[in-house]
């Protein structure tokens, strides 16, 4: 017998407040003064109520690198942020490039019971970028794989890339293209400009994804496909994307939390925390992510979740690991960045976090309004408490945040999957 | 002065000058019969190098042994999270040992700085990747105010490989801080980007800017560099950016010749230039001693007078 909740005095998407029942499932009514036999109540006054954020890219790390992160660890994390589906980068050991590996991630996803766990399929077989994976048998498998990237390395071969985007329109896919050109960036540390120069480190500079973009833009216009740009993080690529989707083209992109409130100043004391790819860039880019994402020129806030055992951040910034957590904090990190700054209201917040990466990843039972009929993917938020960030009470298994010490804002209290709580009063499940 | 060294922009115009005056009266033990004050008696400096640098080893270990230190040379050359101990065991160990000063010379940028989160005692950076190598930039400030006087409105020319120098960087800095007006001059690959935020100009023509120099400058390229099409040929560059007599007539009557060393005779200077009474190259050598006393000094033993009792033979 599943559970009945009747969720009391939410403000959905932030308006007035309302009730919410969810039995078997489903949202059975949205109103007030609502009450079912034998239903638990929540009580929800001061809470927003969200549909369950979807991430577009999260790194699970398993099969591989289960020192890092598991499928269920990195689910559990996601619930505690507020999260009902994420995207499985294809990075892991084996790479995720054949029906077998992907099914593995799903069913694990499955057992698991967090969160659903949608793998992304490998563009190339062992993200090498010289042959397509079989991209066809992961559309088809149970994993029913629309999302394909070999994240981490770009395709940076023009007719390999224009073949990934042709092919992939068979069955409605989208290549999610990590847009850094190899070449401009061999060595690179950090963003290339004041501070690089500074410091010493080689320089990773802006031109190396922008020109990634414009060129897949132009090839995916070309063969009338989608493209998706992962982790967009600099002003010119945002200039790039508003003319691309100017053209009516069929181009989608999403930024992480982390460049979204975090600059390239931060490098200044050589901790490895900060090192990330694409890196931390200037605090006018920082600006500009912002306007974009606002705007809808950015589609998507997606975490870029990538755990990391400690060893791999306790080292000099060249061998240090690049990446950072970000599942938990997503949702406090954007309500800092972009609604207290007045440039989202939580209905933003929703599109950017749910509607969206749910209709880019073509999943149907996720990022669906919170209406009578929709599938129970619910979060309660709390707003108000500012709290400071402390790495050591995640679920992740790694620690490698970069937000650790600061404070901001907003506290997840619930998380429902399909009407089941994976978080209640702020505790997993 | 801060508890570690690690930027040339860790010292105040007071800090800098108090390092210069301080390494003079040091100098004056050098012509004595007995080179050794008691001063750091009793204190360990641990000298880490990861990168092979004998001159820069040496000079470090003479200038601790001249203050009565002991002295530990740990090479880890090669090591690396793969191959070896972790930088931060390594931290933990040399902790362990009480050592009172880590001298760091490492081929990551940026190793001095995780270095100092992890130890108690004073981080003096040796050179760090392209980043810094503050006691380079302060005995060649030694070097010229020895020559030159007051360095205040000095003009110092620094020419070559900007982009991957440490010594470029912290000379840059510590000019600055000392009132000169330094230029640099390379090829634009060879440049920072982001240049134009440094404290000093920028110059693509080595000709016309010797005539108005005091100090010309000469910086290490290695010939790989064109192998990233940095420049063309190595001919090419010592053509546009190489000092030979010719270019050396251009400078001023008075001006100097430095090079931090090792020198490529004959990619960026020219034999006869290196060998020149203009060129201070071995004085800069032992004005590192000097330099590098100075420093220990300063950051280990601070309160008590530099110039003492002489230890008894
Ligand atoms: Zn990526």
């Amino acid at each position: 017998m599943s559970r009945t909740f009747v969720i009391k005095g939410a403000r959905i998407l932030g308006a007035q407040p309302a009730d919410l029942l969810l039995r078997d499932g489903v949202i059975a009514e949205v109103g007030t003064g609502l009450d079912a036999a034998g239903a638990e109540v929540v009580d929800a006054d001061g809470l927003v109520a969200l549909p369950g954020l979807v991430d577009l890219h999260t790194h699970l790390r398993e099969p591989g690198r289960e020192d890092a992160e598991t499928v269920e660890t990195g689910t559990r994390a996601a619930a505690r942020g507020g999260y009902t589906a994420v995207h499985a980068m294809a990075n892991t050991h084996p790479v995720a490039d054949t029906a077998g590996v992907v099914e593995q991630v799903w069913r694990l996803g499955r057992e698991a019971g967090y969160c659903d766990v949608h793998p992304v399929g490998a563009v190339t077989q062992g993200i090498a970028g010289k042959q397509l994976a079989e991209l066809g048998a992961m559309a088809d498998s149970a994993a029913r794989v629309r999302v394909f990237s070999d994240d981490g390395h770009c395709v940076s071969d023009a007719m390999i890339m224009r073949r990934a985007l042709e092919y992939v329109k068979a069955f409605d896919g989208v290549i999610a293209q990590h847009a850094q050109e190899p070449r401009l960036t061999e060595g690179a540390q950090m963003n290339e400009g004041e501070v690089s120069a500074r410091l010493g480190l080689p320089g990773w500079p802006a031109v190396a994804e922008e020109a990634i973009i414009a060129r897949d833009c132009l090839l995916a216009a070309h063969v009338g496909s989608r493209l998706h740009v992962c982790h967009v993080s600099t002003a010119g690529s945002v200039e790039i994307l508003r003319w691309a989707k100017s053209k009516g083209w069929r181009v989608t992109a999403e930024v992480t939390p982390h460049h979204l409130l975090l600059d390239d100043a931060l490098v200044a004391g050589y901790d490895p925390v900060y090192k990330v790819n694409p890196p931390l860039r200037t605090a006018e880019d920082v600006a500009a992510l912002r306007e974009a994402l606002a705007d809808g020129t950015i589609d998507a806030v997606a975490t870029d979740h990538a755990p990391h055992p400690a060893e791999a951040k306790e080292t000099e910034w060249d061998c240090a690991a690049m990446g950072m957590i970000g599942l938990e904090t997503a949702l406090s990190v954007v309500q800092e960045a972009m609604v207290e700054t007045g440039l989202l209201d939580w209905a933003g917040v929703a599109d950017r976090m749910s509607f969206r990466p749910a209709r880019i990843g073509r999943l149907t039972g996720q990022g669906r309004p919170l209406e009578a009929g929709s599938p129970a993917n619910v979060v309660l938020y709390d707003p108000a408490p500012r709290t400071v960030v402390d790495p050591s009470q995640f679920a992740s298994k790694s620690r490698n945040c970069p937000f650790a010490g600061l404070e901001l804002p907003g506290r997840v209290v619930a998380t429902f999957l399909r009407g089941r709580p994976t978080v209640l009063e702020g505790k997993l499940q | 002065m801060k508890r570690h060294l690690i930027s040339a922009a860790d010292l105040s115009r007071d800090d800098a000058l108090l390092v210069l005056d301080t390494a003079e009266e040091l100098a004056q033990i050098a012509d004595r019969s007995i080179k050794k004050l008691p001063t750091l008696r009793g204190r360990t400096v641990v000298n880490l190098f990861y990168e092979d640098s004998t001159r820069t080893r040496i000079s470090f270990e003479a200038a601790a042994k001249r203050l009565s230190a002991d002295v530990i040379n740990f090479s880890a050359k090669g090591s690396s999270v793969s191959k070896g101990e972790s930088l931060k065991d390594t931290a933990l160990t040399l902790e362990a040992m009480g050592a009172d000063a880590v001298v760091i010379r490492h081929g990551a940028s940026g190793a001095p700085h995780r270095l100092a989160g992890w130890v108690r005692g004073s981080v003096i950076n040796a050179g760090d990747g392209t980043h810094e190598h503050p006691t380079q930039a302060l005995l060649d400030a030694f070097t010229m105010r020895r020559r030159l006087g007051d360095l205040e409105g000095r003009k110092v020319t620094i020419v070559g490989d900007v982009l991957h120098s440490r010594v470029a960087r912290s000379n840059v800095l510590l000019l600055n801080t000392l009132g000169a007006d330094v230029t640099l001059v390379a090829p634009p690959t060879l440049l920072p980007v982001a240049v134009d935020s440094w404290p000093c100009s920028v110059s693509y023509d080595l000709d016309a800017v010797l005539p108005k120099s005091d100090v010309v400058m000469m910086l290490r390229v290695q010939r790989e560099r064109m192998n990233a099409a940095y420049f063309p040929t190595v001919r090419e560059y010592s053509r546009r950016y190489g000092l030979d007599a010719e270019r050396l007539a251009k400078l001023p009557e008075h001006a100097i010749v430095m090079h931090p060393g090792p020198m490529n005779r004959g990619v960026e200077i020219a034999a006869e230039v290196a060998d020149s009474p203009r060129s201070t190259i071995t004085e800069q050598v032992a004005n590192g001693v000097s330099a590098r006393m100075a420093v220990l000094y300063l950051l280990l033993g601070g309160s008590e007078p530099a110039i003492g009792a002489e230890v008894p033979a």
